[in-house]
């Protein structure tokens, strides 16, 4: 919200300049920046009237004009501004005169005419960009004022955020009550008494059907306006600093008393109203068409002001065409209402309609101030356009103030301060929260209507904080109660993943939950994604089902970089749809690409392949024997490298180098290895428990055994760990060939195997004897000859 | 000792001696141990020789021969051990390696800013008593807003524009609250937690994104109050940016809070100079979400804070720009090793 410093001095004038003022507000709780209207002033600049305008002898486009700059004082001036009329009141700068983007106005020729200074226009005088004609000021602006008294140019804006809670503040009213109450000082502005009827009948009855919605309504037409007057300047400059532009009088009054008081009004055409003004629900499928011309489709949940035969308005947020007053409206109904604040909530964000009048009655709007503000807007019409007033519509009532209970117990259980008691009452009595004790230390608070955020203890407490002052509350080291919760030893937990994954040389990557469709279709078609139902872009607008999305990507745009090579790892949520049901996964995933290893020396470059990621997934889930990797397909994965990830026959994750025709379809050469773990499947590691230690010696035996290629290694050393001897502890892979002085089709797996006894030390024999029950095992169960045997 | 020539050995240890220490090589030397001590050797020979003397002069010249041998085998050990010594010298030089060449094999990795700024924030509140809690972020209504007083139709929600899913059913939490509410739902007082994680609002410009991440704080327990919660913050904040940092509390809303605040520190901008900046928002918790959770307001109270983990990054290392977080440029990520 912005106001002039200077509207709201004439409420309430505190001693503190405007960066003070500005702080003060500030620390209550209402953000607060400022800037002047004008910097710097413009100087020598005075009200004058045009007195005669002829055409320039040597210009199509120029005038030469007469100035009455003072009583008697006059001045002969060319001007160009298509807008300058005789008998018009202007801005006339004299000679000598400074304006604001540093120009100086001496006396000058034009086209052979002398030229004694200059009219101006309001971009020229610095407070508004309208450079297309004079200024045109009040026809009775008193001659030869500085104009940047006239106009009260020497003044700021305040432009405040005011917070959801506190509607209260949204005008100038509101927040010269809040200064007052910060400052401790009584507000000095008091509007003019009720303009009585000049006319004994009412044009329109009032009826409201729906008294929950609108729990207070006032209303009144004004007969035979003029419609051609102008709104005066000093109305015209308030609305310009609170960011209005000005229109004409009954627009601009409206707009005034918004920002004035805090209450949106709407004006009808009284003339194209018929009969009674009725507030009601609207009608299922009735329609509505708007100022701007827009066609509403209304629910029943929709509220309206109506006449007999049609819907005139949207309640408390925009009139309708039918009835919407012109610049030539001469008979105005004037509406001043209360309308329920999630009533206009709804609706607005039902029709998604933005207007300064929703934004206030979303907030509350005080159900006392209606007919304040017409009895001003009757004012302020009949002052400016003329006309004759009819006695007041009204129905409904101003609501009563809330009664809420206030101990000093919660004061200092909240704020954790003593405030002394006698302090209370005062402070809350600046506010208008009047307190009557209970007992000792206990009140009962009348709040007034305005405060619709005051409802219970705890807001009144905030309150004394706030005028307290937050700052005044000390910091306390109190003692502080603990209930510990502390995860299992054996649950995995991501913070030890991904310092695991950065030593093993991944960088660590965070990208957006939401990506491209297509992109999450090419790598996880099988998913069923969560769709964003308003997505910002239709590249981020599914949810991702793999966190392979941001790793491809992050790793395509680091490519156009010229950094395609390395190791990258994301851990998060990813997000599925099953039926109605949406199933959220704590994944983590990396990829490797280029070379295994950076370029460096002593060690020659390999593209990395399935076996590195492996060795970083084992390093991040372990090696034990709970672990299977088992071939098969996945549609992103080249389907001769990607195996799945088992733990005790439950899936838990993927491996596998990108399908080449991925990687072809974005237009790569080597492909990048893949990993994601589906972390909450992982389950927990086991608990370690300590095993004796023997004393007695191993014995340790190599086994090269030629098998056919598609017998998977793992099941030799499974097989030879099943072989039934006892003293086996360990098979261990320890070289695979393929190629000359094998049979086709056939490869060679070397296995280091270990015994040992637990209570006694193995014989040679007895190794002998189990190394050939386990060849022949291998060789009965997996066709495993054993080479050079 | 007497170093007469002795006519039995007929050996001048000086001889001797400096022939040893003249020996080039161990096999030098080994060739004169033999000659010397062998067992034909020189005082080998005397020793034998002395069978043939007086019985009264025996005695004496073994004495004198073994000092010499002693002597000698003492000067052998001394020559050989520095032979060694300049062999495995010869032998250390001829092995040297280039050191300033770099290490070989994978260079370590690096965490992302945004989990390194996350992982600093859970070791301070750690150090305090808080304990790390996480929780879903697509959400529901209740959970998100209403348990937290922000029934629908509330313009607070205004402040928070949210992306739906499933037809308006679930929603992207739009910040970390309903993993307190999720929490107190699940346990009694004392509870003391933060809660970390990505966050989601429709927002997209040079300042805003439409992800992020948060952490909130929680303590609820009794006798909680908003001078709890002013210590508490203040610490965290010169614990994090580890300087004296003066924390100025201003009444702010949250529809969560009752009463709520800014807290705004002094911050020296290069070309901006020193100004408050705004860094977490934070109340007193709402008697309603106390109470949507069965907790009762009368017995506890609590408070409540939330920082933008983002913020907080881009103000401890000097990034002025959100949107680097998220681009993933290594030439970025590799700043933060």
């Amino acid at each position: 919200m912005k106001i002039s410093e200077r509207w709201l001095r004439t409420w309430v004038n505190p001693p503190d300049d405007i960066a003070a003022l500005a702080r003060r507000l500030d620390m209550a709780g209402h953000e607060c920046s400022y800037a002047p209207v004008v910097e710097p002033l413009a100087q020598g600049v005075v009200v004058a009237r045009i007195t005669s305008v002829s055409p320039h002898p040597d210009s199509t486009h120029l005038h030469v004009c007469e100035v009455e700059h003072t009583q008697g004082g006059s001045a002969t001036v060319v001007c160009g501004a298509p807008n300058v009329r005789a008998g018009m009141v202007s801005g006339f700068a004299l000679p000598g005169a400074r304006l604001p983007a540093d120009r100086s106005i001496e006396r000058t020729k034009i086209r052979g005419v002398e030229s004694a200074g200059m009219l101006c226009s309001p971009a020229e005088l610095g407070f508004s960009d309208d450079a297309a004609g004079i200024i045109e000021l009040d026809p009775d602006a008193p001659l030869g004022t500085d104009i940047v008294e006239y106009l009260g140019l020497d003044d700021h804006v305040l432009d405040l955020e005011i917070t959801p809670n506190r509607g209260d503040c949204l005008s100038v009213a509101g927040l010269a009550r809040e200064t007052a109450a910060i400052y401790g000082l009584q507000q000095t502005t008091v509007l003019p008494s009720p303009v009585p009827p000049t006319e004994a009948t009412t044009s329109h009855a009032l009826a409201i059907e729906d008294g929950e919605g609108c729990p207070h309504y006032v209303g009144r037409v004004i007969r035979d306006i003029d419609p051609h007057r102008r709104t005066p300047d000093w109305m015209r400059e308030r609305l310009n600093r609170a960011g209005i532009r000005s229109i004409y009088p009954l627009v601009d009054i409206t707009n005034y008393l918004m920002v004035e008081l805090g209450q949106p009004m709407h004006a009808f055409d009284s003339t194209a109203v018929d009969g009674t003004i009725r507030v009601r629900r609207a009608q299922p499928g009735e329609v509505l068409e708007l100022l701007d011309g827009q066609q509403l489709t209304l629910t029943a949940d929709d509220m309206v002001i109506a006449d007999d035969a049609h819907a005139l308005a949207l309640a408390g947020i925009k009139g309708g065409r039918h009835s919407g007053i012109t610049a030539d409206t001469r008979q105005v109904f004037l509406e001043s209402a209360c309308f329920d604040p999630i009533t206009i909530a709804k609706t607005g964000r039902r029709h998604k309609l933005i207007t300064d009048a929703r934004y206030r009655y979303e907030r509350g709007v005080d159900p006392g101030l209606q007919r304040r503000a017409l009895e001003r807007a009757t004012g302020l019409v009949v002052q400016i356009c003329g006309g004759r007033p009819e006695p007041v519509v009204e129905v409904g009532s101003s609501g009563n103030a809330r009664r809420v209970a206030l101990r000093q117990a919660s004061i200092t259980r909240l704020l954790g301060c003593d405030i002394p008691i006698r302090d209370v009452p005062p402070m809350l009595e600046r506010l208008g929260i009047q307190l009557h004790a209970t007992g000792e230390g206990e009140w009962q608070a009348t709040v007034p209507t305005f405060r619709y955020d005051i409802e219970r203890e705890a807001d009144l407490v905030e309150e004394v904080g706030r005028l307290y002052g937050y700052d005044r509350i000390p910091a306390r080291a109190a003692a502080i109660a603990i209930d510990p919760h502390v995860a299992p030893e054996t649950q995995r937990g991501m913070d030890r993943a991904r310092a695991t994954l950065v030593a093993r040389g991944y960088q660590e990557i965070v990208t957006y939950s939401f990506v491209d469709r297509d992109l999450e279709r090419a790598l996880d078609p099988d998913a069923s994604p969560v769709m964003l139902d308003n997505p910002i872009a239709a590249t981020m607008a599914a949810m991702r089902t793999t966190l392979w999305c941001g790793l491809v990507s992050t790793w395509l745009y680091n490519r156009q970089r010229q950094r395609g090579d390395g190791r990258l790892f994301e851990s998060g949520e990813c997000f599925s749809r099953h039926g109605e049901d949406i199933v959220e996964e704590q994944r983590v995933a990396g990829l490797i690409v280029g070379s295994v290893a950076p370029r460096q020396w002593g060690q020659s470059a390999r593209a990395p392949d399935l076996y590195d990621a492996k060795a970083d997934v084992a390093a991040l889930i372990g090696d034990g024997s709970e672990w299977r990797y088992e071939a098969a397909t996945h549609p992103a994965l080249h389907p001769g490298r990607s195996a799945r990830i088992l733990r005790a026959g439950k899936p838990c994750g993927w491996i596998g180098e990108l399908h080449p025709t991925l990687c072809s379809d974005m237009g790569l050469g080597s492909p990048p290895v893949l990993f994601e773990l589906d972390w909450d499947h992982l389950g927990p590691t086991t608990l370690p428990r300590y095993a004796r230690l023997s004393d007695q010696p191993s014995i340790q035996r190599d086994l090269a055994l030629e098998v056919k290629d598609e017998v998977p290694a793992d099941a030799l050393v499974e097989t030879a760990m099943r072989a039934g001897i006892d003293t086996l502890r360990e098979v261990k892979i320890f070289d695979v060939y393929s190629g000359k002085g094998l049979k086709n089709g056939h490869k060679s797996v070397a296995l280091s195997l270990v015994f040992q006894d637990t209570s006694r030390t193995l014989e040679d024999e007895s190794v002998d004897a189990a190394i050939v029950v386990i060849a022949t095992k291998l060789r009965s169960t997996l066709g495993a000859i054993v080479r050079g045997g | 000792m007497n170093e007469t020539p002795d006519t039995t050995a007929s050996i001048s240890l000086k001889q001797a001696t400096a022939a040893i220490a003249a020996a080039r090589d161990l096999a030098a030397l080994e060739s004169l141990r033999v000659a010397l001590l062998g067992r034909k050797g020189r005082i080998t020979q005397a020793l034998k020789g002395i069978g043939k003397l007086a019985p009264d002069e025996r005695r004496e010249m073994g004495q004198r021969i073994n000092r010499l041998k002693q002597a000698l085998e003492e000067a052998i050990g001394v020559r050989e051990r520095q032979l060694g010594q300049q062999h495995l010298d010869r032998k250390l030089a001829a092995e040297h390696i280039d050191v300033t060449l770099p290490g070989r094999g994978q260079p370590t990795g690096r965490l992302h800013p945004i989990t390194r700024t996350i992982h600093r924030i859970e070791q301070i509140f750690g150090a305090m008593g808080f304990e790390s809690v996480h929780g879903p972020e697509i959400e529901d209504d209740w959970h998100n807003f209403q348990a937290l007083n922000i029934p629908e139709s509330h313009p607070a929600r205004a402040m928070q524009d949210t992306f739906y899913v499933m037809d308006g059913s679930r929603l992207l939490r739009t910040h970390t609250s309903p993993v307190q509410i999720r929490t107190m739902q699940a346990r009694r007082p004392p509870i003391r937690i933060i809660c970390p994680g990505r966050v989601y609002r429709v927002d997209f410009d040079r300042t805003h994104s439409p992800m992020f991440h948060q952490v909130e704080g929680l303590y609820v327990a009794e006798n909680v109050s908003l001078a709890d919660l002013k210590h508490d913050l203040q610490k965290f904040l010169s614990l994090f940016f580890e300087r004296d940092v003066h924390a100025l509390f201003r009444p702010s809303y949250f529809p969560f809070t009752e009463p709520g605040a800014d807290v705004h520190i002094r911050w020296d901008e290069p070309g901006h100079g020193e100004r408050w900046l705004e860094v977490l928002g934070c109340g007193v918790v709402h008697p309603n979400v106390l109470r949507a959770v069965d907790i009762d307001p009368e017995r506890y109270s609590g408070y409540a804070f939330g920082m933008g983990v983002e913020r907080l990054a881009m103000l401890r290392y000097g990034v002025d720009d959100l949107r680097l977080f998220f681009d993933n440029d290594l030439r970025f990520l590799e700043q933060f090793a």
